[in-house]
């Protein structure tokens, strides 16, 4: 039986939902799980890892891997899979698990599969499902000819299990002997939003051109605020310059899959649907009953925003009440 | 002094996708395009050869040589110097496609910048400009939507998650993968399509260089997404039609 480690990331002092869907994914395969952290801040995820099934944590505690720098990250990450000899690494297809561990993957010769929606472990069989030509097609794969697997998993995917309280890790820090680098992070500017990003977040209130200007956001963000969502937008919206790129959903945006994706006065344009088709639930709120949107969609209102907004966020607050 | 650009030519994502018998996608009425990011990282290279004369542009792609002549031939008309076509089947695995690029950049003499998409709309795996910085063992950043350089370095901007952006300074030759936002791609114009006729297109086959890496991952099967029910429309006042979506969003979705 193999050995499966879990890449996993943190804010504030606590593991990522998306971390713990993989934790829970790997515990449940019945394998031997390891974890892995870096950063100043990263044993005091431990304990967390550990109530979903890690026995073992690596982390790198060193200062230079509290910002991402790609170089960095590719040399601790393939040093940790190799001491771990894990043969099977998780970690989420986040903003930064999509640039390192292509790149780890190289560097290791190991297999990897990107932007998962699916995942079944069965001892060394691992198989995935991917959406593939922006979401029209899915593709079921498993790996061959690679002691090492690697599979990237969209967050929202896979189920949480219940922790154990009593659970313990073994913490095994690990130090990097970096080279001098050739990459250097010479900034890191927080985004504005204290939200969860689109990519993580479980309900997303989005608008499109037919909110009719900027200021008509402020519908959809006290919307946001009850559901505890995040805002997302159109390219329209995007390219008029009412909201800035990073809210932008569809293929030249962000890929979204929450469980809850509201579209208002968004047409649902191919571009726009390859973006968030794969969310579970899908509610349209448009004036044109003909809006291809109503094609995808789960449950919709054929309404004028400005009618329809400040009544649905009443009727949310009762019922969250 | 030369740029690099990777292209890729992917259908159009108005396509419709259908799977054909051979659990492929049925190549019949696909209408084929050059990856929608992969025109900001031509954008880029050419706007870089117009602040440093004397450098040039040159564009490589993997893959069929029947059909990808033809994006190269648009990224020829849009100002690239020079095309390299790797005759190649399709859909090889991004280490493969990685490895063959990597190869041939090397063969040219090097580069000084290797711009490419941030992602092909295709396979979805973001992956093939790490793997090519990996083995050509260069710097990489990857969703990079600002982007300048001087003689030893160039420095970008990342846009991660949150709209979190990581300002990143790497020594040249690296590798940059170009997002939306980047600058605005121009068009082929007429009198560049006329002269993209006259540029060199080389060709060389994937075999001819000499590496072997086999496939790691298999497709076992294509899947077309599940045909969705018909849209549920709230019928009456608002009001009505409003606490309704609620009560389903609650009871029947169970999503909130
Ligand atoms: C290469 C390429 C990449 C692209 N990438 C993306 C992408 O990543 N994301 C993306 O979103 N688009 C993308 N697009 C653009 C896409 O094709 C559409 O143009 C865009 O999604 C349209 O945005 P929209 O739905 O907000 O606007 P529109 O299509 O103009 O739709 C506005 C909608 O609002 C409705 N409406 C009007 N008034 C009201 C009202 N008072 N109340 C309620 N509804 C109202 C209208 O009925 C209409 O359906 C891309 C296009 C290309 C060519």
């Amino acid at each position: 039986m193999g050995k499966i480690l879990v890449f996993v990331e943190f804010n504030h002092g606590q593991l990522k939902r998306s971390s713990l869907e993989l934790l829970s994914a790997a515990q449940s395969s019945g394998q031997t799980v390891v974890a892995a952290a870096v950063g100043s801040l990263a044993e005091g995820i431990s304990k967390e890892a550990s109530q979903y099934g890690a026995t073992d944590i690596y982390v790198i505690k060193e200062t230079t891997f509290d910002k991402y720098n790609p170089e960095l990250f590719t040399l601790g990450l393939t040093e940790i899979i190799k001491k771990s000899e894990a043969s099977l690494v998780l970690a989420t297809a986040s903003a930064l698990g999509k640039d390192l561990f292509p790149r780890v993957a190289a560097r290791l010769d190991a297999g990897i599969l990107s932007d998962c929606i699916e995942l079944k472990i069965s001892g060394d069989n691992v198989t995935a499902k991917r959406p593939i030509y922006s979401g029209k097609c899915f593709s079921k794969v498993t790996f061959e000819n690679c002691p090492i697997k690697i599979v990237l998993m969209r967050p929202n995917q896979l189920p949480i299990s219940v922790p154990n309280a009593s659970a313990t890790t073994n913490v095994i820090a690990h130090s990097v002997n970096a080279p001098s680098l050739r990459t250097l992070i010479k900034e890191v500017v927080k985004g504005t939003s204290e939200k969860l990003d689109l990519t993580e977040a479980n309900i997303i209130v989005s608008g499109g051109r037919g909110m009719k200007e900027a200021g008509n956001f402020k519908f959809l963000e006290q919307l946001a605020d009850v559901l505890g969502a995040t805002v997302g937008a159109s390219r329209a919206v995007v390219d008029a310059g009412w909201v800035t790129h990073d809210l932008q959903v569809g293929q030249t945006g962000k890929t979204v899959a929450p469980s809850l994706y509201i579209a208002v006065g968004i047409s649902g344009a191919i571009q726009h649907l390859a973006g968030m088709s794969g969310s579970k639930v899908i509610v349209a709120i448009n004036t044109d009953a003909n809006a291809p949107i109503f094609q995808k969609a789960t449950y919709g209102i054929v309404g004028d925003f400005a009618d329809v907004l400040p009544k649905l966020t009443e009727e949310f607050k009762r019922a969250m009440a | 002094m030369k740029f690099f650009v990777c292209i890729k030519q992917v259908p159009d994502t108005e396509t419709k996708i259908k799977v054909g018998a051979d659990q492929q996608i049925d190549p019949a009425g696909v209408k084929w395009v050059m990856n929608p990011y992969d025109e900001y990282a031509i954008e880029e290279a050419i706007k870089q050869r117009e602040k440093n004369p004397g450098s040039q542009v040159w564009v490589v792609t993997v893959g069929p040589k029947a059909r990808t002549a033809e994006a190269l031939r648009t990224a020829l008309a849009m100002g690239a110097d020079e095309g390299i076509l790797i005759d190649a089947p399709a859909n090889l695995e991004p280490q493969i496609t990685a490895k063959a690029l990597s190869l041939v950049i090397q063969q040219e003499g090097g580069a000084k910048v290797v711009f490419t998409g941030r992602l092909a709309i295709d396979d979805n795996a973001s992956s093939v400009s790490q793997m090519l910085a990996e083995f050509s063992n260069f710097p990489h950043t990857t969703v990079v939507s600002k982007f300048s350089m001087d003689s030893e370095n160039v420095t970008v901007e990342r846009e991660a998650e949150g709209g979190q952006c990581e300002v990143v300074q790497m020594a040249t030759p690296a590798v940059v993968a170009a997002n939306k936002g980047l600058n605005m791609p121009r068009y082929a114009s007429l009198p560049g399509i006329m002269k993209a006729k006259k540029k060199v297109l080389k060709e060389v086959s994937i075999d001819s260089l000499g590496f072997s890496l086999v496939a790691k991952t298999k497709t076992l099967a294509l899947e077309l997404p599940a045909e969705k029910p018909p849209v549920k429309l709230m019928s009456g006042e608002i009001s009505a039609q409003v606490s309704s979506l609620v009560q389903l969003l609650r009871d029947e979705a169970k999503v909130l």
